[in-house]
């Protein structure tokens, strides 16, 4: 699966429910009744962080996120987004 | 795909992202099922 | 795409086997009151309890849900919709966050409940039927069943209400329609729904004569996997992963650890195949409410800790099928610790003649109609010309063809 732009402006999609767990989070998407895992706290921290982040690559650098371990959120992103449970912000 | 009996490789060496993506499972965070995946649910 | 989810060493399945501070999603039955006697049914249901949770109580148990961001509900019974405070709750459900999916016969399915029910964002729906054809159908769930589901199903329809559910309990009757029950969720614009014969409740009294044989099991797996995500399973058939690649699905017996049961009167049980008192945790009435039974009670405790599989560990396919299904061991008589009745090796099979001539556990209580316990069994090798008067029938005339 291809990495999501990680320069462009993400959040989470508003029908999305997090619910932090010990081992990162479970996400629930309440339109496609999709959930997700999240098995990493930082991950959920970087979610968390999306809307108020000016770009994905931001929200994860925030997040503690080193440079090196970038294409792992890139793509634990990408399969957020393929689910809709990451939308790219459209306003600015 | 694989059964519980793959073999993982879980050595713990840092930075070579290179051939991530052949270690498949072990890397990735997030996983997916639908909400009437739970057994349990009638 | 969906990735599936599978018992890989680690990670995820430990994760859920260990539990969590809140279920996942959970069923509650909200009366036994039902207008039907399936011959099968989980719940035993049929007469209300007077000791039902009131409206007042139950808001109570949403507010807790809400509090735990329990994701949604399948709400059922008996039969939810005899309830005179059935859209109170559902409405009141989702105004908390709460998604609502409802398990009915479709006795309460007019054009107008459908309407609402279209335009409802966080309501979905599931009609019960257990056969393709009325025959097949009604022998298992009573004359007229088959087109009271279809009342419903084309007024679902007709309102535009896509993607309902149709859920059937595979049986050896109906084993064989698979692909006619793809065809009617088809044809109404419906997502197919197939789960498991569990011996519970009345389960247990025809389930000798209806579980799937192994054959039939071979050739559900066949399908469920050429079917892929198209038709959901609630994960009831991880028991078959033994055949090779799982299903979709957790994989693993959620009971008590992802999902429970909230009963009529309150009672919380590890799933609603496990009514009975080895499985009650607690009761949503007691001081604490619903929160502290799911955190603190013994039974859950107890399921939350790593379970031994005993004998089957020894089997090649454990880490697949991970022993079965708890509720299917213990009401056939059979040893937690060992083989599920159905176990595809055949193991359960064995267990069940090694078990000779114990009789298997049954609740205390039991909410059938009072006429006779169940309707009749009487299915041949070939679909009955006219389904057997159900047992609750009051009119002498019924079944009489001149």
């Amino acid at each position: 699966m291809a990495g999501i732009d990680l320069d462009r402006p993400w959040r989470l999609h508003p029908q999305v429910a997090v619910r932090p767990e010990p081992f990162g989070a479970l996400l629930y998407h309440f339109g496609t009744r999709r959930l997700s895992f999240l098995k990493d706290r930082t991950l959920l921290d970087v979610v968390n962080r999306l809307d108020t982040e000016p770009s994905a690559r931001a929200a994860c650098l925030e997040a503690g996120v080193a440079p090196a371990d970038l294409p792992r959120f890139g793509r634990a992103l990408a399969t957020l987004a393929h689910g809709d449970m990451v939308i790219e912000r459209t306003s600015s | 795909m694989s059964d519980a009996s793959t073999v993982v490789d879980d050595r713990v060496d840092t930075e070579e992202i290179t051939d991530v993506e052949a270690l498949v499972d072990e890397d990735t965070l997030v996983e997916e099922v639908s909400i009437d995946g739970m057994c349990g649910v009638y | 795409m969906t990735v599936q989810t599978q018992a890989r060493p680690g990670r995820l399945v430990d994760l859920f086997e260990r539990g969590l501070d809140a279920p996942i999603c959970l069923t509650w039955e909200l009366t036994y009151a039902c207008n039907l006697s399936c011959v099968h049914c989980l719940s035993s249901s049929g007469r209300r309890d007077p000791r039902e949770l009131t409206t007042a109580e139950c808001k109570a148990v949403i507010d807790e849900l809400e509090r735990m961001q329990v994701f949604y509900v399948n709400i059922g019974g008996g039969e939810p919709t005899v309830r005179s405070d059935f859209w109170e709750l559902v409405d009141y459900a989702t105004a908390h966050k709460v998604g609502v999916k409802f398990s009915t016969n479709g006795v309460k399915i007019t054009p107008e409940v459908a309407r609402r029910l279209a335009t409802s964002d966080y309501v979905d729906v599931q009609i019960s039927l257990d056969g393709a054809t009325e025959a097949v159908n009604d022998a298992v769930r009573g004359p007229g069943s088959f087109a009271t589901a279809t009342r419903a199903m084309e007024n679902l329809r007709d309102a535009g209400f896509t993607g309902f559910k149709i859920s059937v309990v595979v049986t050896r009757e109906n084993a064989g329609q698979l692909d006619a029950f793809k065809a009617i969720a088809d044809a109404y614009g419906a997502q197919l729904r197939l789960t498991r014969l569990r011996p519970s409740g009345r389960g247990a009294d025809v389930w000798d004569e209806l579980h799937p044989t192994a054959a039939q099991q071979r050739q559900l797996y066949d399908w469920l996997v050429a079917n892929g995500e198209q038709v959901l399973t609630g994960d009831s058939f991880f028991h078959l992963s033994a055949y090779g690649d799982s299903l979709p699905g957790l994989n693993l017996c959620g009971a008590g650890r992802v999902v429970c049961l909230i009963d009529p009167v309150g009672e919380v049980y590890a799933c609603p195949f496990a009514i009975h008192e080895n499985f009650l945790a607690g009761n949503v009435r007691s001081p604490g409410g619903f929160t502290s039974v799911w955190r603190e009670s013994e039974l859950f405790a107890d399921l939350r800790h790593p379970q031994t599989g005993g004998a089957c560990t020894k089997c090649q396919h454990f880490d697949s099928c991970r022993g079965g299904c708890m509720a299917a061991k213990f009401f056939t008589g059979l040893p937690l610790d060992g083989p599920d009745p159905e176990c595809v090796q055949g193991y359960g099979a064995d267990a069940l003649l090694a078990r000779g001539e114990v009789r298997p556990p049954k609740p205390a209580v039991d909410h059938s109609h009072r006429k006779t316990r169940a309707v009749p069994v009487s299915i041949g090798l070939s679909p009955p010309t006219h389904a057997p008067v159900s047992a609750c029938e009051e009119s002498p005339l019924a079944g009489f063809r001149p």
